[in-house]
């Protein structure tokens, strides 16, 4: 599904550089990439969504190879194909629930929003524990609330990948259990790739595989002792 | 576009407080200066057609002005009086005709008219409802006035003391209304018209009395002797002039010393009226000649003046108010940067980032549009009334 070739970016300005000599991610399978904070985990997320590009090196997302597209295709390509999760999750406060969920529907002519789309996003919203706050204004929901809009949002268009950068980070406990056991099941749902960026080694052993953003290697997530 | 308006009305929604504002601002840039010139219109419009057909008016000297505002529309300020005699010397010419105007008291805030039977020959005043003035104590009033006041023919009007305070001042009549006049679109309409008589009867100049030759009671008489009686002050005066008193209504000297305020002359032709001008040119001469058309032509002239200042100062407000809203939107793109990087992530396209703003603008823009538009389509509705009330007093 993802796959990464000697990619190089860099920042000129604070010498920041960010090196991928090899990264593969399969279909279906769910990835945790784990590293310190400021290694460059989110940056690498956008280079994934084509949110900014690479200055050498490629990435290809199932057949199309990102970085040979155009910003306007690239953009197309992320809003019909990915779901991203933010950290922050980034929900407009002037929007209600249900307005957030369809909001990638409203902002491109690459997805069409019908009665049907509706339909999904209230179901979708359902399943998540949000269906009786689709009317709310988002800057009114807790935490937890807002975090399952926004994979809501990001579930809706029926991406083949997701990409969820920190999507926990804000989170208490339960919550965070709570969002990842939802986020899985719907990804499993949808059969769909997860990328997934945490600092949370609690849940990693729920991942197919484990990667240390340090070196590109491959953890071992049996043995928890192996992150402290 | 459907979808971008809909998201620019939500947040639009959301931030009431900072729409209404902008909303408010954008209105005014419209609004001040396309009444204030639609205000200026009409109010050229009424000066200048009431004064082009005015011919001539004679006044004392002074503020021609004041002469002229009086005379055509009746304004508060009356000019300093002059007598019949006036009205006489340019009927004795017979090179115009004259219409004496008494314009000086007022009836519940409407102006009283004092003025002759050629007054509504001249003007082209027919009457709606009722008859013409016909007896001392009749008046007619004008279609505006009859509905402000909700006259109609055979109701009474009381005619307004000058000052509260003032005891031995002008005493209020109570005048029948015979008639109503058809609606002119002029200062007419407002006004109430009585012969000239009952107006010197308002001021007291003229008055009905119990009659002193057969007075019984010695405290109403000062003074008997042969064929005249002094009366004390006692002596009851008529306020209402009834078929009863209306034969003890009379009048004390000369009607030719009696006060006017102005006279419209009428010139027969064009050489009358040029000989008639020529006739109030010395310099000892007490009274002035004017072409009302010069006058209210001089007034404009000055008002577009003002309205040149008025203007650049809406133009440097406007600019000003345009610069705000445009540092206001400048800082809204600042605080929605977040927004846009999030739809941007999303893969929203540039264009319609673009489209998102402009939708914004639009119902922005469009709602001060119609709020302007209203009010500039009441305004102009009540053109005629704002000009009256606002400029012409």
């Amino acid at each position: 599904m993802i796959n990464v070739n000697a990619l190089a970016f860099y920042y000129q300005k604070d010498g920041f550089r960010l090196n991928v000599p090899e990264f593969t991610v399969e279909k279906k399978e769910k990835v945790a990439v784990i590293g310190s904070s400021g290694s460059g985990k989110t940056t690498f997320l956008n280079l994934i969504a084509g949110i900014i590009t690479p200055n050498a090196g490629m990435v290809r997302v199932g057949d199309v190879s990102i970085s040979d597209l155009n910003d306007s295709r690239r953009r197309d390509f992320r809003i019909t194909h990915m779901g991203f999760v933010f950290q922050d999750f980034e929900l407009l406060d002037y929007l209600n629930v249900l307005d957030n969920i369809l909001h990638p529907y409203r902002i491109t002519r690459a997805l069409k929003l019908d009665k049907s789309v509706k339909r999904r996003a209230a179901l979708l919203a359902e399943e998540m524990g949000i269906g009786d706050k689709l009317k709310r204004k988002a800057a009114d929901l807790s935490q937890g609330e807002k975090q399952r809009a926004a994979i809501c949002r990001a579930l809706l268009p029926k991406p083949k990948l997701i990409l969820a950068d920190e999507a926990t980070g804000n989170l208490d406990p339960e919550n965070k259990t709570l969002i990842m056991d939802l986020l899985f099941r719907a990804v499993e749902e949808h059969d769909a790739t997860l990328l997934a960026v945490t600092h949370d080694h609690e849940l990693l052993k729920r991942f197919d595989r484990v990667i240390d953003f340090k070196n590109f290697q491959e953890l071992d997530v049996s043995c928890s002792t192996a992150f402290t | 576009m459907f979808d971008s308006l809909y998201i620019a009305w939500k947040y639009i929604g959301y931030n009431k407080a900072r729409t209404a504002t902008l909303i408010a601002c954008i209105t005014l840039i419209g609004f001040l200066p396309i009444s204030l010139e639609l205000l200026l219109d009409e109010s050229e419009h009424q000066l200048m057609s009431r004064a082009v057909t005015t011919p001539l008016v004679v006044g004392v000297k002074g503020s021609a002005l004041d002469l002229v505002m009086n005379t055509l529309y009746f304004g508060n300020e009356v000019p300093e009086l002059m007598t019949m005699a006036v009205s006489d010397r340019i009927m004795d010419t017979d090179l115009a005709l004259p219409i004496p105007l008494y314009a000086r008291f007022r009836a519940r805030g409407h102006p009283i008219v004092g003025t002759t039977l050629d007054y509504f020959e001249f003007r082209g005043l027919k009457m709606a409802e009722g008859q013409q003035i016909a007896v001392l104590g009749d008046c007619v009033v004008g279609a505006g006035a009859a509905e402000q006041l909700g006259l109609r023919p055979g109701d009474d009007l009381v005619s307004s003391p000058e000052n509260m305070f003032d005891l031995a001042g002008v005493y209020p009549l109570k005048m029948k209304v015979t008639g109503v006049l058809h609606k002119s679109h002029t200062s007419d309409d407002l006004a109430v018209f009585v012969d000239l008589k009952t107006a010197w009867v308002i001021q007291g100049l003229g008055h009905g009395h119990q009659g002193v030759t057969v007075l019984k009671d010695p405290t109403l008489v000062l003074k008997r002797t042969e064929g005249n009686v002094v009366a004390t002050a006692k002596l009851y005066h008529y306020m209402e002039i009834t078929d009863e008193n209306i034969n003890s209504f009379h009048f004390h000297g000369h009607i030719a010393g009696y006060p006017i305020t102005a006279v419209i002359a009428v010139p027969y032709d064009a050489k009358s009226g040029t000989i008639l001008q020529g006739r109030y040119l010395s310099k000892g001469e007490s009274y002035q000649i004017v072409k009302p058309e010069d006058v209210i032509d001089g007034l404009l002239q000055n008002i577009f003046r003002i309205k040149n200042v008025l203007d650049a100062v809406i133009s440097v407000v406007a600019l000003a108010t345009v610069m705000a809203i445009i540092l206001v939107f400048a800082l809204s793109l600042r605080l929605r940067q977040r927004e846009m990087e999030t739809v941007f992530k999303l893969g929203c396209s540039r264009m319609t980032m673009v489209r998102l703003v402009a939708s914004e603008i639009l119902i922005i823009v469009s709602a001060s549009g119609i709020f302007c538009g209203a009010m500039v389509v009441l305004v102009d509705q009540f053109s005629n009334d704002l000009v009256r009330t606002l400029f012409i007093r």
